[in-house]
C-alpha cells in the first residue's frame, strides 16, 4: 500500500482558517507543491496580502512577510532588489490587487520586476464581508450592490490578465480556474511556469486563478455544485481562462 | 484491470464542502452521518470503488484526503 499524495514540505501541518469550499486552500497546496518540486523552499520569501489570505504567512514553511493592503508587489520589488538570489512570491486577492493595489501591480509589471504574483479572483471582497470588488460581475449581488452590479453606477469588471498583458514589461500572464480537477492541474502548471520564469530570470509573471467564495456569493457551502456552476456558467464568460502573454 | 485504491479522510481537517464527493468519478465518497469534533459532517469513503485517480485529493482545499494505491 503506497501513499500517493504526501503533504508538501513547504506547507506546515496546521489547519487553515478558510471557509468550507474556498479555493484558497487548493492554491496554497499548489504553490507549496511547486516550491517542493523546484526545490526553492529555502530561498523563497512569501508576501502575504491583506484579505482572506492574511494568515498565509503562518501556513507556509518558508520565510514570509505580511504586507499592507495592496502593497504586495511593492514589498516584493524591494525584497527582490535587496536579495536578488531569493525567490519572491506575492499572493493577493482581487480586492487587494485589483483595487487598492492597482498602481503597485501595474507599475511592477511595467518595470518588469522579476517577481511572481498569484492572484486569486473570486469576484468579491471576502474577508470584509462580501462587498463589491473591481472584479464583481455585472448583475452579481454584493452587500454594497444589493440589486446586482449596475454598470451605470458601478462601472464594469476589470480584467487583470488582459490589462497587464498590454504592458511591455509583463512576461507571463495566464488565467486558470480551480472549480474542477482539470482546472486545478492547469493551475499547478501555470504556477510552476510562473516560478520557473523567476528562477530563470525571465521577469514579471502573474497567474490569475478564478476561485470559489460560497460564503459571500450566498450559495450553499455544503453543495459544491452551486459555486462551481457559478464559475463554469458566469465567471469564465467574463474572465476567459487562457494564456494571455508568454514571452520567452 | 484498473488501479485499486483506498481513501482516508482526516475528519478533523474536513470542513464538509464535499468538492471531493462531486468530482469522484466512481462516486465512492459520501457525506458522513457522524458529526466531527470541529462541527461538520465530514466526507467519508464508502469502503470500495476507489481507483486511485487522485481527483478528490487534487480538489480538497484542506488537504484532508490521503489516497493509497493498493
Amino acid at each position: 500500500m503506497q501513499l500517493l499524495n504526501e503533504r508538501p514540505k513547504s506547507l506546515l501541518d496546521v489547519s487553515m482558517h478558510y471557509c468550507p469550499g474556498c479555493g484558497h486552500g487548493i492554491v496554497h497546496r499548489l504553490v507549496a507543491e511547486v516550491m517542493d518540486e523546484l526545490n526553492i523552499r529555502e530561498k523563497t520569501i512569501f508576501v502575504a496580502p491583506v484579505g482572506c489570505a492574511v494568515f498565509a504567512d503562518t501556513y507556509f514553511n518558508c520565510d514570509a512577510i505580511q504586507g499592507p493592503h495592496g502593497r504586495g508587489p511593492a514589498i516584493a520589488t524591494g525584497i527582490k532588489r535587496a536579495k536578488p538570489d531569493s525567490i519572491v512570491v506575492s499572493y493577493q486577492g482581487d480586492g487587494d490587487l485589483a483595487s487598492i493595489g492597482m498602481a503597485e501591480t501595474v507599475h511592477s509589471a511595467a518595470r518588469n520586476e522579476n517577481i511572481t504574483i498569484i492572484f486569486i479572483n473570486n469576484a468579491i471582497y471576502g474577508m470584509t464581508g462580501g462587498q463589491m470588488a473591481p472584479t464583481t460581475l455585472i448583475g452579481q449581488k454584493a452587500t454594497t450592490c444589493i440589486y446586482g452590479r449596475d454598470p451605470k453606477v458601478n462601472g464594469y469588471p476589470i480584467r487583470i490578465c488582459e490589462l497587464l498583458s498590454s504592458l511591455e514589461g509583463t512576461r507571463y500572464a495566464e488565467r486558470t480556474t480551480v472549480h474542477n480537477v482539470a482546472g486545478v492541474v492547469k493551475t499547478k502548471n501555470a504556477i510552476k511556469k510562473a516560478f520557473q520564469n523567476q528562477v530563470n530570470g525571465i521577469g514579471f509573471s502573474i497567474v490569475e486563478v478564478l476561485s470559489m467564495c460560497p460564503t459571500n456569493w450566498g450559495v450553499r457551502a455544503d453543495n459544491p455544485s452551486e459555486a462551481t456552476k457559478y464559475i463554469n456558467d458566469q465567471m469564465v464568460k467574463i474572465f476567459p481562462p487562457g494564456v494571455y502573454k508568454d514571452v520567452k | 484491470m484498473p488501479k485499486q485504491g483506498k481513501i482516508e479522510v482526516n475528519e478533523e481537517r474536513c470542513k464538509g464542502c464535499y468538492l471531493c464527493v462531486s468530482v469522484c468519478p466512481n462516486k465512492c465518497l459520501e457525506k458522513s452521518d457522524k458529526f466531527s469534533k470541529t462541527g461538520y459532517y465530514p466526507a467519508s469513503y464508502k469502503g470500495s470503488g476507489c481507483i486511485a485517480c487522485m481527483s478528490c485529493a487534487k480538489i480538497c482545499p484542506d488537504l484532508a484526503i490521503k489516497v493509497y494505491e493498493l
